[in-house]
């Protein structure tokens, strides 16, 4: 089996797909930062912003149910949040046991919350969905990223799913020498301590492998011609299409801001 | 998901706008210093050598334990990374990682980013250093200092992390300090014990296959780490001493929601919640929803004409 099944690259022949992946990261972000700016209760904001994803996901030509399956991802952080459903002070709306009193403002904020972070992790599968990862990286060096840090995370992309083959390889040898009984009071493995020790032997053995793989990686490099310049191609100028997708995307944006910074 | 869901990668909107861009500033320059400090040392061969460690750390998140009732063990990897790299490349490599997981795989959010980075790839090796070189120090160069010292490393690295994740929490306002600081160390302490034992596997595998790693510290040529020294320990004993006097006090809920209350009053006066809020501005808010729906959906629906166009188009 092989592991490029990580990749979440779906190629689609949609207008998201075909934009400037440079325009996508910039819009993805700033929309992430509008929702972040977005008040607390400011309901008709949170529809507004819904709208627009909703709409570039469509657009994407990847279905709904696509980005609804991959949203959910974030819900078991939301537990972090509930607390202040009884911890702000404000009107009563249910009394429960242990002395716990639900509040209006508590829900509202506990409801914001799981709104914007259910709205903004939608915005970052829209992004990791539609852009091929070079794009990506393309991009990360456009926003003035250090050029070294683009080229490690470069070489870390090409090399994740070998590693993971590796990972796969590794466990799938584990449980060929694992013996399961049919009596499940039997755990198979042996005590805790031994398997944490197992697990920690596939670990450290995945580390020496990989320190051996990068000095084979950098002989070959250094057989190519390497000299430690990162040589890459220049960045092509941004379309005007682009700039004017951008242009609007970032004026839309301004104006959910302005609105809910007006009205709340 | 493969990446494993560990509660300690915020995703987006956990975090107040002013928390994020204030770790985003801290994340930044501590990277940019790795960068350099690495670039040094390693030179040209950084950029292999750094890339295939940060895959593999990826990867290993994979490797599991059963521990008990269909809980398991993970691996995280800071502190076995710091171990045989050293803190600077460990930052790096894990630096890799956090971005990685959150650009691609949405495991932490973006804007939120520099939270995450700060406390998995720069708190975890800074606190992580310190620990395991002081008890290597105290075992005199004995073998029990390895293990015992990466075993308490990888622990600490594990609950002093969360302990600055459940803080960047209740200064955003989004959960109160006194649930979530305890909350958070008690599931990570726990947490934490899995990552310990299998570091120590891990070491002791390494200690019998390669113990030149280890000792001579080849992979790690760096010896004037005081940065990391200083910065590493002032960071634990903040974040350990800071985190009681956060979450204990005698009035328990009372304390919190007087002080929620006084975080949400100081964090954005221009949407304050004051108990009679709600009623004048039930009927206005209501009007205002209903708009925005009718609006949003009239957008929603006219992205699907848009696309059923482009796709006749395209057919035809």
């Amino acid at each position: 089996m092989h592991a490029n099944f990580l990749d979440p690259f779906q190629s689609r022949p949609s207008l998201v797909h075909s934009l400037d992946a440079r325009v996508k990261v910039v819009l993805v972000v700033a929309f992430i930062l509008t929702s972040a700016l977005t008040p607390t209760g400011a309901w008709p904001i949170y529809v507004m912003l819904i709208a627009v994803i909703f709409s570039a996901e469509i657009v994407s030509e990847l279905g709904l149910a696509f980005y609804m399956k991959r949203a959910l991802l974030a819900i078991p952080f939301v537990l972090a949040a509930l607390p202040v459903l009884f911890t702000i002070p404000g009107p009563s709306l249910l009394s429960l046991p242990f002395g716990l009193q639900l509040t209006q403002p508590g829900l509202e904020r506990f409801i914001s919350v799981a709104l914007k972070s259910w709205i903004s992790i939608q915005a970052a599968v829209l992004l990791a969905s539609t852009t091929p990862f070079p794009d990506i990286l393309v991009a990360l060096r456009a926003l003035r990223l250090p050029r070294l840090l683009v080229a490690i995370i470069g070489l870390m992309w090409r090399y994740l799913f070998v590693m993971v083959d590796e990972t796969l390889r590794l466990l799938r040898a584990r449980s060929a020498r694992s013996a399961t009984a049919a009596n499940p009071a039997l755990r198979p493995g042996g005590k805790l301590t031994w398997r944490a020790r197992v697990a920690g032997g596939m670990a450290g053995s995945l580390f020496l492998r990989s320190l051996e793989r990068s000095d084979r990686i950098y002989n070959a490099m250094l057989a190519r011609g390497y000299d430690g310049e990162i040589h890459s191609l220049p960045v092509p100028a941004v379309p005007p299409s682009a700039w004017a997708a951008l242009t609007f995307g970032l004026l839309l944006l301004a104006f959910i801001i302005a609105i809910g910074r007006l009205i709340y | 998901m493969f990446a494993a869901p560990l509660p300690m990668h915020i995703p987006d909107g956990f975090l107040s706008v002013a928390v994020s861009i204030v770790f985003w500033v801290i994340s930044v320059i501590v990277i940019g210093i790795s960068l350099a400090r690495v670039n040094r040392d390693l030179g040209e061969r950084q950029v292999p050598v750094m890339g295939v460690l940060a895959a593999a750390i990826f990867a290993g998140q994979m490797l599991n334990f059963s521990v008990t009732g269909g809980t398991s063990g993970h691996l995280l990897g800071a502190a076995l990374a710091t171990i045989l790299l050293g803190p600077w490349a460990a930052v790096l490599v894990m630096t890799c990682v956090v971005a990685i997981q959150a650009l691609i795989f949405q495991d932490g959010g973006l804007l939120v980013l520099g939270a995450n980075l700060f406390n998995m790839a720069i708190l975890g090796p800074f606190v992580a250093y310190p620990v395991y070189k002081l008890i290597q120090r105290i075992s005199g160069g004995k073998p029990w200092g390895v293990f015992v010292g990466g075993g308490v490393a990888a622990w600490a690295s594990i609950l002093v992390a969360s302990l600055s994740c459940a803080f960047q929490i209740a200064l955003s306002g989004t959960s109160p300090a006194n649930v979530a600081i305890p909350a958070m160390a008690g599931i990570h302490a726990l947490i934490g014990l899995g990552e310990a034992l299998i570091t120590v596997g891990a070491l002791s595998l390494v200690y019998a296959a390669r113990r030149d790693l280890l000792q001579t510290g080849s992979a790690q040529p760096v010896r004037n780490n005081t940065a990391v020294w200083v910065g590493g320990s002032l960071l634990t004993l903040a974040l350990v001493i800071l985190s009681p006097l956060a979450s204990s006090n005698p009035d328990g809920l009372e304390w919190v929601a007087e002080q929620a209350g006084f975080l949400e009053t100081a964090r954005d006066p221009s949407y304050n919640i004051i108990p009679d809020y709600v009623l004048p501005g039930i009927s206005n808010e209501a009007t205002a929803t209903i708009l925005a729906g009718v609006v949003g959906a009239f957008i929603v629906l006219a992205a699907a004409l848009a696309l059923a166009y482009a796709r006749r188009k395209r057919s035809a």
